[in-house]
């Protein structure tokens, strides 16, 4: 119905004009996002402008370096994702796909660039199998995962004395991955899970699943869901009064985008996990002024953050490879090179995929302690990169076991 | 306390009085599209983008001119209804005399600029509207804690419901517009504005849909996406209820939520899906609808 695939073309390409007689290296990157419906926010165009940010701050002083890129609309649907990928591998001659907040979508795209032998950086999606038991050797999966946003929140709540659960799940794949992970990390702590609900993605009404969390009594309602699930989530437990009666709320993946969607008067007291945010640092602060150019009152999400950091590594490798390498060159070569660029400092790449990089427990400002527009977060802690994600042995994934 | 089919009856009334508040907003939803395709014969895709705008349009109004939600619920309702006459005015009158079909693709293509502008200007995730400060905290009514924003929420659909009701089926005022549907050419000899009538009739079942969005602000999140996600739904509600008949709309509206609610406690699966698996049954058993008038 909605047939809106839109094609945005942009070429950046500077007159060669170095004495330098280096190798010419010709890249096609597509993003692919929600560009029209829930998580155009917190992906979508915003994650387009980050990728012309990218482009155009690598491509400035090297003229041998030409990337072309194009944008598409997977509209929240794995069939709609899976033809666009493939008719960009195949037709558009696109080398590497970025983006896809969705994780149904992102499995099957990841399934698409292993068939093709491309390469595919994940940076919307959280499912934790990308980098688990679904990885492939032509995914990366780079900005935030469930296992670590399920660790970060998590075990904040079950330490800070909320041992007993109640989970409110988006029943699809990434609600499924998230209360699955977070479920393991309340259990590893000692804590318990009373009962959990699925709901349909786009639910507009959760009061009848909030009645069902305030009659389990468990200290900790989870919710296990993302984008405007969430914020109705939070917005109707404020109405019936779910924190006021004694129950905290856990949102295990909150986008600034969301809490500005809520309000800080709804939003105060959160507490969410987050790998990147605009206001941590000068770099950070820098970046989101030029982000802010093309998206004029918004703020970056860490997504935004990630396609500008996994653009820009996967440009490194591509210039120090030279020619044009399939996919699984690319990535061997990307998990190879230590990453350092400006918005998550130094990391790397896991042999399964896995980026690797610190993780900060945010909690929500209170209206009166918030100065200035975007001012949403103070940091609770800094979770190491060591601990912040899963350790390598314990996701399954295929490509560690070989090694 | 005793049980119903291993719920808790406790559990069982709460999510009862909870289906009946969703209702609400079905019932108030469907009913201007109950209005607008028994007196026009348009079926008006773009009532989830009026809805959508009525809230909107009450976060604007709060941010620009400091009007709260009270101030909202008149004069949204009046802005989104004036955009539904011109919108009548300049597009729809010419379509009477077409098929169905035309008047749906047009609106349909309404909803999808409506959509994309919103969307354009204030992006996708939402916009914050609270609840008014005296409506906010509730009762504990022994099996449920209740909302006083829902409660209104009830209070307030039900009036402009049965009000609608009984003036288009039961005034004079109604006896016109109803004349008017069944022969416009009739009516207007006897010296009545029979196009103004349908303006007016236009502009009522939009200012209807934003009266909804108004409503629904302080509740669901804002979002361009919000009347699309639900007008699907709504449409099932009408076509359940019978295309165009005004307390089909009403009783059905309530009913599903209801249905709606239980199917949350039951099988939240499908909660998305039970209105549709009821559509189906209700085409292939009566395809005029429950309270359909033509068979």
């Amino acid at each position: 119905m909605k047939r809106m695939i839109s094609m945005t073309a942009l070429t950046i390409a500077l007159a060669a004009g170095t004495a330098h007689a280096q190798q010419q290296v010709t890249v096609k990157i597509g993003v692919m996002s929600d560009m029209s419906s829930l998580y155009a926010d917190i992906g979508g165009p915003g994650s387009v402008a980050a990728a012309k940010m990218a482009i155009a701050d690598y491509t400035k002083d090297r003229p041998n370096v030409k990337v072309e890129m194009i944008s598409g609309d997977h509209q929240n649907k794995p069939d709609v994702g899976s033809n666009l990928a493939n008719q960009w591998f195949d037709v558009d001659k696109v080398d590497m796909i970025i983006d896809i907040p969705n994780s149904g979508v992102a499995l099957a795209v990841s399934q698409v660039a292993s068939q093709k032998n491309k390469l595919f950086i994940v940076s919307g999606a959280a499912s934790s199998d990308l980098s688990g038991s679904k990885c492939n050797a032509n995914t990366i999966h780079w900005t935030y995962d469930t296992w670590m946003l399920a660790n970060g929140t998590g075990k904040a709540m079950v330490k800070t004395g909320g041992d007993t659960w109640f989970f409110l799940t988006a029943d699809y794949a990434f609600g499924h991955a998230l209360e699955r992970d977070t479920d393991a990390v309340v259990v590893k702590n000692g804590g318990k899970v009373l009962g959990k609900v699925r709901h349909p993605l786009n639910t507009n009404d959760f009061s009848s699943f909030l009645l069902q969390a305030q009659a389990s009594k468990a200290k900790v309602v989870g919710l296990a869901n993302a984008g405007g699930d969430t914020i109705n989530s939070i917005k109707q437990a404020a109405e019936f009064g779910i924190v006021k009666g004694g129950q905290s709320l856990a949102g295990l993946l909150v986008f600034a985008s969301d809490v500005a969607a809520l309000g800080l008067p709804t939003a105060q007291g959160l507490a969410l996990t987050e790998t990147w945010y605009w206001d941590v640092n000068d770099a950070n602060r820098a970046w989101t002024k030029r982000w802010q150019v093309e998206r004029p009152g918004k703020f970056p999400t860490m997504i935004h953050a990630g396609v500008y950091a996994g653009i820009t590594h996967y440009l490194k490798a591509r210039e120090s490879m030279g020619g044009a390498p399939d996919g699984k060159a690319i990535t061997e070569k990307m998990k190879s090179m230590p990453t350092d660029d400006i918005l998550f400092g130094k990391g790397e790449i896991r042999a399964d995929g896995r980026k690797i990089h610190d993780a900060y427990l945010f909690e929500v400002k209170k209206p009166e302690e918030s100065k200035y527009p975007g001012d949403f977060y103070k940091t609770r802690a800094t979770i190491p990169a060591a601990e912040a994600f899963r350790p390598l042995a314990e996701g399954g994934c295929s490509l560690v076991n070989k090694s | 306390m005793f049980e119903i089919f291993g719920i808790p009856s406790q559990a069982l009334f709460g999510q009862l009085l909870i289906g009946l508040i969703n209702g609400s907003f079905y019932a108030l939803l469907s009913l201007g599209l109950a209005v607008i395709f028994g007196m026009l014969n348009i079926i008006n895709f773009s009532h989830g983008a009026q809805y959508m705008m009525g809230g909107f349009a009450a976060f604007i109004l709060l941010q620009q001119t400091g009007l709260g939600y009270w101030p909202a619920l008149i004069i949204v309702p009046i802005l989104v209804g004036i955009t539904g006459m011109i919108i009548e005015r300049t597009m729809l009158q010419w379509l009477y005399k077409l098929d169905h079909l035309y008047g749906l693709l047009l609106t349909f293509g309404l909803a999808l600029i409506i959509e994309g502008v919103a969307r354009n200007f204030y992006g996708s995730a939402g916009l914050p509207y609270r609840v008014p400060d005296s409506l906010t905290g509730g009762q504990n009514l022994g099996f449920m804690f209740l909302p006083n924003y829902r409660a209104w929420v009830i209070v307030a659909s039900l009036t402009v419901c049965i009000s609608t009701w009984f003036v288009i089926e039961r005034t004079r005022l109604g006896a016109y517009l109803r004349a008017a549907t069944e022969n416009p050419a009739l009516v207007g000899a006897f010296g009545i504005n029979v196009p103004r009538m349908i303006t007016l009739t236009y502009g009522f079942g939009v200012a209807l849909a934003a009266f909804a969005g108004v409503m629904a602000a302080p509740i669901y999140n804002v979002s361009p996406q919000m009347g699309a996600e639900l007008i699907i739904v709504v449409f099932a509600v009408v076509v359940i209820g019978g295309m165009g008949s005004i307390l089909g709309a009403i009783l059905t509206g309530f009913g599903l939520g209801v249905i709606e609610g239980l199917t949350k406690v039951f099988f939240p699966e499908a909660s998305n899906t039970v209105i549709f698996v009821i559509m189906v049954i209700v085409l292939l058993v009566r395809p005029a609808g429950l309270f359909g008038r033509r068979a």
